[in-house]
């Protein structure tokens, strides 16, 4: 894995190993958050933020901290704590110095703690033997494709609400199988970079 | 959410769980507020280990394993924890079931942990687990809580097993890695196994649960 680039790494996690399309992370969200196109936006900047900071963190800490004291069962409870204060710190921090940013994050924020997506790339670089460089790639290519994912499922949503769709289908359901077409659509980027 | 927990039974006050408590529990969990198909929870795995009807069982076991320990942890330690840091209180007990249950596989089954890789950890950000320990764990004595969790991981785990059985079988003609479609005659659909499967196939089912839910809706109303 180590001669893989740093830059390859990013652009496969936004296409070919896109964490929503192929990974089924932040779903939550990613649902939630995708009636418009500003608040899903809002919801992109903010996690490919946090998921590019936690993931060079948790990188330290787990090869630096926890590896040499062979903890590494410990990982799961670490990470967790870790992107918790993350939030939180740059919550404060972006408060204190761009109240304007601040304001359009709004509740998005807090609500990042809990994306399975934070926590699943700071597992997934565990699991696939990232360096740092190939970490901070990855954590910044997994955000931009959350971004990517989510703004277009919002843009077809706008679409949606004038069509007319069968009743059991209205809501979720039909969300869902749109994304299973997105996904689809993703998947014709497969062969373009390969990792893992 | 909140209006969906029941209250606390006025009947009994040692245990609390009085026959009617524990089944309406167990029913709303299971059935009329599935965590999956109607209150759309904790989809993330619920996609991602569906590719075969076997890792869907065990993530299922996991979840109700997790979801039964932490709602009794959660609820003996309801009248001590400070509201301020219930969350973090809450996210700490989750972990400690999580990790249990990932030294578990990694101990006994080495294959299934390798297969399932980093979402048994995911199952701390699920929301499910995290839901139920907020909602109903924290207002309820502990056998209720245990139920509750298993009702609600029950949910769950069938959920899966439904979605993993048909993804397995359309997929690879397989059940439980047993050949029951016949190659001579079924050509696998491979994107079943394939992530647009996954989603595409939550979706139907998804829907079919909202046709019976409408339907129980109508009944209901004179």
């Amino acid at each position: 894995m180590s001669e893989t680039s740093a830059l390859i790494i990013l652009i496969a996690a936004i296409f070919t190993n896109n964490i929503l399309l192929s990974n089924f992370l932040g779903m939550c969200s990613f649902l939630a958050c995708s009636r418009q196109i500003p608040t899903a936006a809002g919801l992109g900047v903010a996690v490919t933020f946090v998921l590019a900071g936690t993931t060079a963190l948790n990188y330290v800490i787990y090869y630096y901290l926890l590896a040499p004291l062979g903890l590494e069962h410990l990982q799961f409870i670490v990470f967790i704590a870790v992107i918790a204060a993350f939030v939180q710190f740059v919550e404060m921090f972006v408060e204190r110095f761009s109240p304007r940013l601040y304001y359009a994050l709004g509740i998005f924020l807090p609500l990042i703690t809990v994306n399975c997506a934070i926590l699943g790339a700071s597992l997934f670089m565990v699991t696939r033997n990232y360096s740092f460089t190939q970490s901070i790639g990855f954590g910044f290519g997994a955000g931009i494709g959350f971004a990517l994912a989510i703004i277009l499922m919002a843009g077809l949503r706008k679409k949606m609400t004038y069509s007319n769709i069968p009743k059991p289908f209205q809501g979720v359901a039909i969300v869902m199988i749109i994304t299973g077409v997105m996904a689809m659509a993703f998947m014709g980027f497969a062969g373009m970079v390969n990792i893992q | 959410m909140a209006e969906n927990v029941p209250q606390p039974c006025p009947t009994c006050t040692t245990g609390g769980l009085c026959q009617g408590k524990g089944k309406q529990t167990l029913r709303e969990g299971f059935w009329s507020n599935n965590p999956i198909s109607i209150q759309i929870l904790g989809i993330c795995s619920a996609l991602a280990v569906t590719n075969k009807l076997e890792n869907s069982l065990v993530m299922g076991a996991a979840l109700i394993f997790v979801c039964v320990g932490s709602n009794l942890l959660v609820s003996l330690l309801r009248t001590i924890t400070p509201r301020r840091i219930r969350m973090i209180a809450e996210v700490a007990i989750i972990a400690t079931f999580v990790i249990l249950f990932d030294q578990f596989l990694k101990a006994f089954y080495w294959d299934m942990s390798k297969t399932l890789g980093p979402y048994v950890g995911l199952i701390i950000t699920n929301c499910i687990v995290m839901g139920r320990a907020e909602a109903f764990a924290l207002q309820n004595p502990p056998i209720v809580s245990m139920v509750d969790g298993f009702a609600n991981g029950l949910g769950y785990a069938v959920v899966l097993a439904i979605i993993g059985f048909f993804r397995e079988l359309l997929g690879s003609g397989m059940v439980l890695g047993v050949t029951v479609l016949s190659p001579d005659w079924y050509t696998p659909n491979q994107i079943m196994i394939l992530a647009p499967g996954a989603f595409i196939s939550l979706g139907f089912l998804v829907a079919l649960f909202n046709c019976f839910n409408k339907k129980d809706e109508e009944d209901k109303k004179p």
